[in-house]
């Protein structure tokens, strides 16, 4: 698989999230995704990124990079923070879970949103989630 | 910059166009319960035409909104959504969204009205009986 890293966006204020949404949708246009799978990725983009700004405490960093496996081609988006670490990741992964009064169904929901969706947390260090979306 | 509500009667317009920061949100639900509060505005009708994404941060805040308009005795109805906007939003996940809504602005104000006269008619209250 390759993968390019066509930016990294770092996300501190409400703002950064638009940005990083504006350039998610930039790649996958010129792409050529389909209108559904943008709509997906940006709306995946923005929990994650929202997720930083609300979550992290001092925000942390979106990075999008274009991937290829066997002539297919995708978007990685990988969110990565070195914040407090989720306490309980099955918990944060239930449906209607929320730690700031929220809906709960940020991370669930874009695991539905994208193809692949991978997540790794610890007390202290931080969090990542990785999640892709395939051309398709 | 602030998010300009407009009023059509007993009606009060607004439209979010880009998205909203959370300092902008809060100031747009305490400037909608006011007016509803002390001028006398029946409802709100709030037009997300403009928004491409609704995450669940917008959608919390959109509940929100809606359920501190209806705690006050007013409505709220959401229109306009885009949509591909409403296809991610239920792929994402279930009951995301817990308002009225219709299709464009005029609807949700035929909708908003209709909602509004059947909560004004006082349920009638039968004479208590009295044996003669």
């Amino acid at each position: 698989m390759n993968r390019t890293l066509v930016i990294e966006c770092r996300i501190v204020r409400e703002l950064d999230v638009a940005e990083a949404r504006r350039h998610a949708k930039q790649m996958a246009e010129s792409l050529r995704f389909k209108t559904v799978r943008v709509y997906r990725l940006i709306t995946a983009v923005s929990e994650l990124a929202c997720n930083l700004c609300f979550h992290a405490s001092d925000g942390g960093v979106v990075r999008l990079s274009t991937i290829d496996m066997d002539g297919t081609s995708g978007i990685e988006v990988v969110a990565e923070d070195d914040g407090p670490g989720i306490a309980d990741l099955a918990l944060a992964m239930r449906d209607g879970y929320s730690t700031i009064g929220g809906l709960g169904s940020g991370l669930p929901g874009t695991q539905r949103l994208m193809d692949d969706f991978a997540i790794w947390s610890e007390r202290g260090r931080g969090t990542r989630v990785t999640a892709v979306i395939w051309n398709r | 910059m602030k998010v300009p509500i407009l009023r059509l009667g007993r009606i009060l317009l607004t439209s979010v166009l880009a998205d909203l920061v959370d300092e902008q949100a809060v100031q747009l639900q305490s400037e909608i319960l006011a007016l509803i509060r002390d001028d006398r505005a029946d409802g709100v009708v709030i037009d997300i035409s403009g928004l491409d994404v609704v995450d669940s941060y917008i959608a919390r805040l959109l509940n929100e909104t809606a359920s501190m308009v209806r705690i006050i005795g007013g409505e709220a109805v959401l229109t306009g959504m885009q949509p591909l906007v409403a296809l991610t939003l239920v792929e994402m996940g279930r009951e995301t969204l817990d308002m009225q809504t219709a299709l464009d602005l005029e609807a949700g104000v035929a909708v908003l009205n209709n909602l509004i006269a059947a909560k004004g008619q006082p349920p009638t209250i039968a004479a208590p009986h009295v044996d003669t």
